[in-house]
């Protein structure tokens, strides 16, 4: 095997490298393994007279194609694609930095799970007996947040400065979450411990696709990724729960209650290490199984779909009015979050070039009846407004359903136009992208200004 | 003369069980001595062999290890087993079977 001196040459050996690398079915040891045999017939070829180009070009060529290469691999080492899902190293760097993220992901974890504890040590502690502190709920995105951002910040090699930057926002966040003297119980402090995660979200975002969150493409990968975190973050806290099950039936068969280990202990700092967790879990296995958000999103587009038309035949059918409740406006918040949701991962998920069927019209019909749907709560919703005033929780809701509806109305549009052939999908991902911070705005919005202006009540 | 897939597949593991029977070798090597012998019949995708490699270690039929090279990078040689000597008895009678039935057919039509 030869190291060449002709920089050109290379440099091409080190690109043919990184696309092997990026075939989950070959390994480090088989790349180097490949890239020898490479090396050895340019050798041979630039000996015979060849001009490196050329003998790079009929070395690659003997070697095959890629695809049929790494299908042959995979049928040789049929275990591999199953532990790319834990040991899979990154696409671009040497294979051994997979045991060193092992490690700084573990520690993460682990300071994760310390973090949750740490104000314990000032008296504020989690148990059974008593209620939540206040200051965990507010804070709970604080604790977490910032090792993932740290986390990302490694993995991608980026720079002191970037911390720096994307220290600000957690810092304000922080202020902003502790300084305001809230009433006990109050309602703009609920708020706040709802919204400051959507809005540092967002922080984490930037670490995430670090100088790429200006185009789309970088965008749309952090949506995926946070669809896929989600989750991996579920599937955890299933696992979590049969642990919990466990120790208190194991606990209690010795007659000792494990109730303050598993309040105070197992779930909060559970829940914490599982962000990191997760999202590395989602980071290394990117690509090796289909991703699951799209699979979701085929799967429930036609039940919302027949849910809402259902819903919306009864009502026209019965005649009978929404009864608002407290509880409705947020629950038509949420059904209109879920199809956005369910439009935004379609849209991640599809090929912008394809032409429209049948799904994307099943879209266009959830999204209008989405849309109807909503417009007559929000009709309800108005009239109780105007009678009994406003309350911090009656404005964010309403500022929220008026943002998502917006957004779905615009989205409305562009899929008619796009199945009536007079517009393109990659107009209508577009505008999804362009939308997402528009949602943390609002919601550091909410962190920053509802409170005083509400009274902290 | 072009070879259909089947058959460069199916002789490809007696061919490199019988390439490293003569001595331990390495993937670019292998590949050199299968042009040398077939005088370029056999025509082996480069990359293709090392499945097949690691399929028969995965077999027991050879043995890997990575060791240094003439110029200072390593390389993996193979070296074949007793398991792998064995096999390649039992492919040659295998081959032998089939090689003594078609030329016994082939002669037949030669002489009527």
């Amino acid at each position: 095997m030869t190291t060449f001196a002709d920089q050109p040459l290379e440099d091409q050996i080190a690109q043919w490298r990184t696309y092997l690398r990026r075939r989950q079915a070959i390994h480090g040891p088989d790349v180097e393994e490949l890239e020898g045999h490479l090396r050895d017939q340019l050798a041979a070829l630039t000996e015979a007279g060849l001009a490196a180009d050329e003998a790079f070009f009929i070395a690659v060529k003997r070697m095959g194609s890629l695809d049929a290469l790494s299908r042959e691999f995979a049928r040789a080492h049929s275990e591999r694609l199953w532990k790319q899902l834990v040991v899979a190293p990154d696409a671009d760097a040497p294979a051994n930095t997979s045991r060193t993220e092992i490690l700084v992901v573990l520690s993460l974890a682990v300071a994760a799970a310390l973090a949750v504890k740490l104000p314990a040590l000032f008296g504020l502690r989690l148990s059974p007996n008593e209620e939540l502190p206040p200051f965990y709920a507010r804070n709970a995105s604080l604790f977490v947040f910032p090792l993932l951002t740290v986390y990302f910040l490694w993995k991608r090699g980026s720079g002191v400065a970037t911390g720096l930057w994307l220290a600000l926002p957690f810092a304000a966040g922080a202020v902003f979450a502790n300084i305001f003297p809230f009433r006990a119980g109050s309602d703009t402090q609920a708020l706040t411990a709802l919204h400051l995660p959507i809005a540092l979200w967002m922080a984490v975002g930037f670490a995430y696709v670090r100088s790429r969150w200006f185009a789309a493409a970088g965008r749309m990968d952090f949506v995926r990724f946070s669809g896929e975190l989600a989750i991996y973050y579920v599937l955890i806290a299933l696992g979590g729960g049969v642990i919990t099950g466990f120790t208190f039936m194991m606990f209690s068969a010795i007659d000792m209650n494990p109730e303050w280990f598993v309040a105070g202990w197992l779930i909060p700092c559970g829940a914490a290490g599982a962000v990191i967790v997760g999202s590395w879990l989602v980071e290394a296995k990117q690509s090796v199984i289909e991703n699951m958000a799209p699979v979701l999103t085929r799967l429930f587009t036609p039940l919302f779909t027949v849910l809402l038309l259902v819903f919306l035949a009864t009502m026209v059918w019965t005649g009978s009015p929404i009864n608002v409740k407290r509880e409705v406006l947020i629950g038509f918040d949420l059904l209109l979050a879920v199809v956005v949701g369910l439009v935004l991962y379609a849209a991640s998920a599809r090929d912008p070039q394809a032409r429209p069927d049948f799904f994307d019209g099943l879209q266009l019909l959830l999204v209008v009846s989405a849309l109807v749907v909503d417009v007559v709560a929000l009709a309800a919703i108005a009239g109780r407004i105007s009678e009994f005033g406003f309350t911090p929780n009656r404005v964010a809701a309403l500022g929220e359903n008026i943002i998502l509806l917006v957004n779905l109305a615009w989205s409305a549009w562009l899929y008619a136009s796009f199945l009536s052939r007079r517009g393109s999908f990659a107009a209508l991902e577009r505008w999804q992208i362009a939308y997402l911070p528009v949602y943390a705005i609002w919601a550091a919005l909410v962190v920053v200004v509802f409170p005083p202006v509400f009274g902290y009540r | 003369m072009d070879m259909s897939k089947d058959l460069v597949a199916a002789s490809a593991t007696p061919l490199v069980l019988a390439i490293l029977a003569e001595g331990d070798s390495y993937g670019y090597a292998i590949i050199k001595r299968v042009a040398e012998l077939s005088g370029g019949h056999l025509q082996w995708t480069d990359g293709m062999l090392y499945p097949v490699l690691h399929r028969l270690e995965r077999q027991g039929y050879v043995a890997a290890k990575w060791s240094a090279s003439e110029n200072g990078r390593r390389r993996k040689y193979y070296r074949i087993t007793k398991e792998g000597r064995a096999q390649l008895a039992a492919q040659r009678k295998q081959w032998k079977a089939v090689d003594d039935t078609l030329r016994g057919i082939w002669m037949q039509a030669c002489t009527i």
